[in-house]
């Protein structure tokens, strides 16, 4: 009853590295819901400042970590945008499932029999 | 400003709200991983860590939904369906926290804000939505797919509807809140269908290759206890 997690996981992370490596180059580039109702009320110019009017992103002020080497989904000092952002990407999903998976990992209930933990395949 | 920004930027919402916020949050997120550790074993603990790093893709991937206006999943009620509220709770968290810290997307001071509207008000309501759709529809791929897709929709919208709180409470500039709320909601409906349409594809897809790893699958069983963290009795459990 016990099949194979490591393929599962591993199909998995390809499918999320293909999304963040390739398709995230094709998404949207327009602000989200958020940040367009963040705007609305103020025009911009090219360089985006605030220009006139009154909006929730007058007092916004600089990310702190504006200045890391990932920082807006590219990497510093690639200039190629699909490479810089695809790779940014991957990164990104490789030290989400690092950094999650460690903590759920270390976190874990250890020991415990797999009788006491109703596992779906046996009943459904 | 930033060209990619998809959470709450610093300084949108005052430092004392946000602070309060941070509080929140923290105090949160120690209670998720307290009921959490009852769920995670030694094969919920690598399923979460992918979990995490899916919703980290699938947020990169902004699609349009009005002219100028886009929107991303936020993905509490994929991982609720996956992984359970707890842990899924943890996941769109660790998201959150690793885009503010190395992508520089949503302040570091609004983090609080950003864990409450979609790690935590997102993923309780798409739970809620969850427990109770699936007394009523079926266990099965398609079932689990039309309950992700509705939780999805109503979730994403309460999760900015919780913006508009925390704006009521500390915004830093003076704005009509009707607006704003209406704004929110009309464009997080669309993001929300965007979010459902998601959420069901991929529920679907575990739930067919692998129906031993959907959370929602194993849990929530007609004859269950109303507490999914005590696992019902196996014998006697006669519908």
């Amino acid at each position: 009853m016990k099949k194979r997690l490591g393929w599962f996981i591993a199909g998995g992370l390809l499918v999320a590295a293909l999304l963040a490596g390739v398709v995230s180059s094709f998404a949207s580039s327009s602000p989200d819901g958020l940040d367009a109702a963040a705007r609305k009320g103020c025009t911009f110019d090219a360089d985006d400042n605030i220009t006139g009017g009154t909006c929730m992103v007058q007092q916004e002020q600089d990310h702190q970590m504006k200045d890391s080497p990932l920082a807006d989904y590219g990497i510093k000092g690639i200039d190629n945008e699909f490479l810089s952002t695809g790779l940014s990407g991957v990164l990104g999903v490789a030290v989400t499932f690092a950094i999650g998976g460690g903590v759920f990992w270390l976190v874990r209930r250890r020991g415990g029999s797999s009788n006491e933990h109703t596992e779906g395949a046996t009943s459904a | 400003m930033n060209g990619v920004a998809m959470h709450i930027a610093n300084g949108i919402v005052n430092a004392q709200v946000s602070a309060i916020f941070a509080a929140v949050a923290a105090a949160a997120l120690a209670i998720c991983v307290w009921r959490g550790r009852a769920d995670l074993d030694d094969r919920l603990a690598p399923m979460a860590g992918l979990v995490a790093a899916f919703i980290f893709a699938v947020q990169m991937l902004n699609f349009q939904v009005l002219p100028g206006v886009s929107g991303h999943l936020l993905g509490g009620t994929l991982a609720v369906v996956l992984v359970g509220p707890w842990v899924g709770a943890l996941c769109v968290s660790t998201v959150l926290i690793i885009q503010c810290l190395l992508f520089a997307d949503g302040g570091l001071t609004a983090l609080g804000l950003n864990i409450t509207n979609m790690a935590l008000v997102g993923t309780a309501a798409g739970y809620l939505l969850v427990a109770g759709l699936l007394r009523i529809l079926p266990k099965t791929p398609r079932g689990v797919a039309i309950t992700a897709f509705v939780a999805s929709v109503v979730s994403v919208v309460i999760a900015s509807q919780m913006f508009v709180i925390e704006y009521a409470l500390g915004g830093t500039t003076e704005l009509n809140l009707t607006t704003i709320a209406g704004t929110m909601a009309g464009a997080h409906v669309l993001i929300g269908i965007g979010e459902g349409l998601i959420a069901a594809v991929t529920v679907a897809t575990v739930a067919r290759v692998r129906p031993d790893l959907v959370y929602a699958l194993r849990r929530f069983r007609k004859t269950a206890s109303p507490v999914p963290a005590v696992p019902a009795p196996a014998v006697g459990g006669v519908a």
